[in-house]
């Protein structure tokens, strides 16, 4: 779908890697470069015309991305520069003022990196307890392996809401419940899952979310930390500095801006919120469910074309997503991506950020493909062409 | 031979690619920053020479043949030649003057390493061993 809307596709790329980051419309382009063109000027500073506009554009993108997640408030969105850094706001600055030494944080193995190392590291710093959910055959998470892993003193479940490895979904909504039967918070990755799909942070009740931009057709250096209002309201600022003061008349006497500029210190990343906002529009104007169901077909399509070929192994044949991991039968993953290269067909190849995932799948490596709404079944076709003769991949790799 | 069926056999069928550890060698571990190359490089040095050395692992295909022809050019060689062996494949990766046949086999890498990533993937064991002939 759309294709047409993409300067990239105007060559002839088969772009796999949407996991990785997703390309960008030429709308988005545009916004952006009509913010640097026609009204480039700080943002908070309201004085003249230019910059009142950016102030506009600015709060209009919170009040978008609000909408587009269901946020109750706007000051529940917050800017951050992408998932990576809302999940290490979320971790060390709310967390690491609740949490204490013994308490509970379950994760997983196949959890990106993102969502583990501000975790370990919260637990050096003050002595809580990293704990992994078993996942089951199919290495996904079921509510019956977490309720086994419950404990007085569990406080957190953090948990990608779809897997960048091998795309599974997690029922984050029964996972919602159960934690807050419990007095346990949610914090959930939406790193995969908020481009490809409807998100409605007030259907699934969770406490924290975190995505990126740059996966759903935004910008680079943006993204969002989504907290309930009366979290973030405990959050310690990040950073403190320009914008987000009140008044500093001493050390004893700082006063911080409300919520969310308090969390916003800085000149923030402006065209990117604006690109953001834009990327969000169009979006919603395919809307999310066509775009998931679209996805969920071609993936369907793929893995049909992928299924006949008896050297390709398959690591996750069920998924609810547009990803697929396989290997070819004794090819190194990476070798068999240099090879696709050469006709221009970007694929992934490697352990994708989640090293943990090799002990669940005890494949450490493998290839990644990650649809979006402008892969097409020709896509497939060239991709599945290239990988039908096993020979030939021996013969071109090198 | 082609270029490409040297670095085939020194991928398929390594006289140096042993899965066993033996704790009197010395081990070098290297791992790519930007992939999933991972080497382990087993080296045993006797007065100031290189007499024996092996490798395992999980790499591509031009790490691994990479880190293969490496050990058949230094096996038996002063510390000092290995220095100015390493120092000649960093100057061909890096597209500065070097000399061509003072690389042997490893000569076979020469456009490999204008194709994107592969350069890192090439010098991958030989950053292994500079380091650890630096450091010890
Ligand atoms: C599941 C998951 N979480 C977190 C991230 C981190 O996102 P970013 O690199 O945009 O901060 C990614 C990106 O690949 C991801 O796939």
């Amino acid at each position: 779908m759309n294709i047409e809307d993409f300067p990239m596709l105007k060559e002839d790329l088969v772009y796999l890697d949407n996991g990785a980051t997703s390309l960008k419309p030429q709308c988005v382009i545009d916004k952006m470069t009509e913010y640097y063109e026609k009204y480039s000027a700080n943002a908070h500073r309201g004085d003249y015309d230019i910059s009142f506009k950016v102030d506009q554009e600015y709060e209009k993108t919170r009040e978008e991305v609000r909408r587009f997640i269901n946020a109750r408030f706007k000051e529940e969105i917050v800017f951050t520069s992408g998932a990576t850094e809302s999940l290490n706001w979320i971790a060390t600055y709310f967390f690491g003022k609740y949490l204490e030494a013994g308490d509970e944080v379950l994760i997983t193995n196949s959890e990106h990196a993102s969502n583990v190392l501000p975790w370990f590291r919260l637990s050096n710093k003050l002595g809580i307890v990293i704990k992994f959910i078993p996942l089951d055959d199919n290495h996904y998470v079921t509510v019956e392996n977490i309720e086994k892993m419950l404990s007085p003193k569990t406080k957190v479940i953090a948990l990608a809401s779809i897997t960048n490895v091998i795309g599974d979904a997690r029922p984050i909504k029964e996972i919602c419940k159960l934690a807050h039967e419990n007095n346990i918070f949610v914090v959930m990755d939406g790193a995969q899952s908020v481009a490809h799909q409807k998100t409605d942070v007030q259907d699934l009740d969770v406490d924290f979310l975190a995505f990126s931009g740059h996966k759903m057709c935004g910008p680079t250096g943006i993204g969002v930390l989504y907290g309930k209002k009366e979290l973030l309201e405990e959050m310690e600022p990040p950073n403190v500095g320009g914008g987000m003061n009140e008044s500093f008349d001493s050390p004893q006497e700082v006063y911080y801006k409300d919520l969310p500029t308090r969390l916003e210190a800085g000149t923030p990343n402006i065209a990117g919120v604006i690109g953001l906002g834009e990327a969000i529009r169009y979006l919603e104007n395919i809307g999310m469910e066509k775009i998931h169901e679209y996805e969920k077909k071609l993936r369907n399509y793929a893995l049909q074309e992928l299924l006949v070929l008896p050297h390709i192994d398959l690591i996750n044949i069920e998924s609810d997503s547009g990803i697929i991991a396989f290997n070819v039968d004794g090819i190194f993953s990476q070798d068999v991506a240099y090879y696709l290269n050469k006709y221009k067909v970007c694929v992934r190849a490697g352990n994708h950020c989640a090293k943990n995932l090799k002990a669940e799948t005890g494949v450490q490596n493998s290839l990644r493909i990650s649809l979006y709404f402008y892969n097409t079944e020709e896509d497939i076709d060239n991709l599945v062409e290239l990988l039908r003769n096993k020979d030939k991949i021996l013969e071109e790799m090198i | 031979m082609e270029n490409r069926e040297i670095i085939l056999k020194h991928y398929t069928s390594s006289p140096y690619k042993k899965d066993e550890v033996t704790n009197d060698y010395q081990k070098i571990e290297v791992q790519s920053s930007t992939c999933v190359d991972h080497l382990n490089i087993y080296i045993k040095l006797k007065d100031g020479v290189l007499v024996d050395g092996y490798f395992n692992g999980e790499a591509c295909s031009i790490a691994t043949s990479s880190c293969s022809i490496l050990l058949t050019n230094v096996l038996n060689k002063r510390v000092e030649d290995i220095k100015k062996f390493i120092a000649n494949f960093e100057k061909m990766c890096n597209d500065e003057p070097f000399v061509e046949e003072d690389l042997q086999e490893a000569i076979v890498f020469k456009d490999i390493i204008h194709q994107g990533n592969r350069k890192s993937c090439a010098f991958l064991p030989y950053q292994g061993l500079k380091k650890f002939l630096e450091e010890n």
